[in-house]
């Protein structure tokens, strides 16, 4: 199936959750947070939250900024 | 005589913030250092307690490049997620959220960028971002033009800080209208953190004698020559600005007022 991962489309291949895609992809959970279908998942539902085809999936982190660069 | 050498940097008079105390009146941000460890130097010379950092999508071809919470020791300093480079309320509200659960704050320095020339805020999309993220339990501290009007809007809306801008953000030209800063200290009724314009120490200690209960600065200190001097400078200068507001200067006169006495000089 393919989804939208970070404004990219990425083939991957179910069934996936969360969790196991932050796995394939050497993702620091604690490190991160994650939006899926413009919804913000806490932490503690990585293990629970299914990836379906087509779904959007945005993983943010904090950078270096003050103000916009 | 006071033996203490800094005797009225009192220990009491600190920034608070919804609620939440600061030793320091200094914000500082995390951007355009050299390095990483060059920027946790600079905090340190700094003495803020407070620092800002921006959430952006994590590089997932490229896992290698350092964590920049390696070098932000967050059990002395409070991140302050910022929203930067959004240009809609929708936008800065989804990253606001983003920001929330990374960090696990729900403090925001929301910025909302209406030109990306000037980088000056868009502050109908700001007002509209405010009231929602205030709905939902942030402490929105927002970026905005130094307005009064737009400043009582934020604040009407539940901001829990105002930050004017001094002169745009990165440009180092200092505060451009110093006397809307002192209007705004006059009229709000939250703490007031310029935010954005600060070139050097002189410029912090101007925004600190208007009245600023805070300084916010990134580019200042992170593209001087010597960013740890400057950080340093910038400590000094906000404290410096904050104890010459709180003393009360001398009144303005046109002309001169000899200090000496006129009666028994040599004739």
């Amino acid at each position: 199936m393919t989804i939208i991962l970070n404004g990219d489309r990425v083939d991957v291949t179910p069934p996936l959750t969360l969790s196991t895609l932050l796995v394939q992809l050497g993702v620091d959970p604690r490190r991160v947070a994650i939006e899926h279908n413009l919804n913000v998942i806490k932490k503690t539902s990585y293990d629970t939250t299914e990836i379906h085809d087509g779904d959007q999936v945005e993983i943010v982190n904090f950078v270096g900024g003050g103000t916009t660069r | 005589m006071n033996a203490n050498p800094q005797p009225f940097i009192s220990a009491s008079d600190v920034l608070e913030i919804a609620g939440r105390q600061f030793k320091s009146r200094l914000i500082v941000g995390t951007g355009k250092y050299s390095s990483f460890a060059v920027m946790q130097r600079a905090h340190e010379a700094s003495g803020a307690d407070m620092v800002t950092v921006a959430v952006r999508r994590v590089n997932i071809s490229d896992r290698s490049k350092e964590s920049l919470l390696d070098y932000i020791d967050t059990s002395r300093i409070a991140l302050l997620p910022n929203t930067a480079g959004c240009y809609s309320a929708d936008d800065a509200v989804r990253t606001a959220r983003l920001g929330r659960e990374a960090g696990l704050s729900n403090w925001v320095k929301l910025e909302v960028i209406g030109d990306a020339k000037t980088l000056f805020p868009d502050n109908e999309e700001l007002l509209a971002a405010t009231k929602i993220l205030v709905k939902e339990g942030f402490v929105v501290l927002p970026y905005t033009t130094d307005d009064p009007v737009v400043c009582r809007k934020l604040e009407d809306a539940g901001a829990a800080a105002v930050m004017p801008l001094g002169a745009p953000i990165g440009s180092g030209l200092g505060i451009q209208n110093a006397n809307n800063i002192r209007i705004i200290r006059e009229s709000a009724r939250v703490p007031v953190i310029l935010d954005a314009g600060v070139g050097t120490a002189s410029d912090a200690v101007i925004a600190m004698e208007l009245g600023a209960d805070g300084v916010l600065m990134n580019t200042a200190i992170a593209e001087a020559q010597d960013p740890l001097a400057m950080a340093e400078s910038m400590k000094l200068a906000v404290q410096a600005g904050r104890l010459a507001y709180r003393a009360g200067r001398m009144g303005r006169r046109m002309y001169a007022s000899a200090s000496s006495p006129l009666s028994g000089a040599v004739k």
